[in-house]
């Protein structure tokens, strides 16, 4: 009984990762510039490996395997910022320009297919 | 030196934790890793202020929890607005940086990064500068919960959080 909740409780961790990670992919796609797309990419990369890894670590119970798996966790937090800055300082230096909105009730300009 | 002798004692700590297997050749190839390990990094004069075991505080566990809390709630917000990209308000913003350390700096603006909705840019001695993705992010930034946990975290204050 206390096993299969384990078991749900840790599919129901993955099932969540995975569409999360979806909810990111999607991000990528559809975020109108480079700097909001980027806030996408941070989505899949933080709270999508925070409950896949939590989904596995339920599966693996308490041995040295869950030791590895939140060291991979704590790895990817640790490298995954330091990555997405130096993209994000790669496209400054560039020239690519943040598109910024100043006024609250105007929408982002060129925002590309907000009903699909 | 302390610094060095940190380096190695977290290196072979993680090298015991991961392996699991306690055979005398083996033991002997993981020691033989952590010191090539380390004399690459002190030829690549990257041993420093971040192997300070000072850092390394039992503040450090809590303050991490706090982060996946505050990473969980931002990520929710930053899905919501993928999935209604009308409520997008990407914005450029300055804050502060009060800390003394580099150190402390740096996971600022990593963890500024770390919680999605807003990515540093440019992080000098005194200020970081931000990519909001829309106002609640750039306000709860502003408010500089974060700043005092840092703060905090480096010891410089000494207000609970």
């Amino acid at each position: 009984m206390f096993d299969m909740l384990i078991d749900i409780l840790s599919w129901a961790c993955l099932l969540l990762g995975g569409l999360v990670g979806i909810i990111g992919g999607l991000g990528l796609v559809r975020l109108p510039d480079f700097f909001s797309r980027l806030h996408a990419a941070g989505v899949a990369e933080t709270l999508c490996p925070l409950l896949v890894v939590l989904g596995l670590v339920l599966q693996s119970g308490i041995s040295l395997l869950t030791l590895k798996l939140v060291l991979i966790l704590l790895f990817l937090l640790f490298t995954a910022p330091t990555a997405t800055h130096a993209v994000a300082r790669a496209a400054l230096v560039d020239g690519v320009e943040p598109e910024v909105t100043e006024d609250d009730s105007e929408s982002t300009s060129g925002e590309p297919s907000s009903n699909t | 030196m302390r610094y060095i002798i940190a380096l190695t004692l977290i290196l072979a700590t993680l090298w015991l934790a991961v392996s699991g297997v306690y055979k005398p050749l083996i033991l002997l190839l993981g020691a033989g890793s952590v010191a090539l390990v380390v004399w690459i990094a002190l030829r690549m004069e990257v041993v420093g202020e971040e192997h300070n075991p000072i850092l390394y505080s039992w503040r450090l566990p809590l303050y991490w929890a706090w982060l996946v809390w505050q990473i969980v709630r931002a990520n929710l917000n930053v899905a919501r607005l993928i999935l209604s990209p009308r409520g997008i308000r990407p914005r450029v913003i300055t804050v502060p940086t009060p800390h003394r350390s580099t150190v402390a700096r740096v996971t600022y603006a990593n963890s500024a990064t770390l919680t999605p909705g807003t990515v540093s840019l440019l992080l000098t001695k005194k200020e970081l500068t931000v990519h909001a993705l829309d106002t609640r992010s750039a306000e709860e930034l502003e408010e500089g919960a974060l700043a005092r946990r840092i703060a905090w975290l480096e010891g410089s204050d000494t207000e609970q959080p």
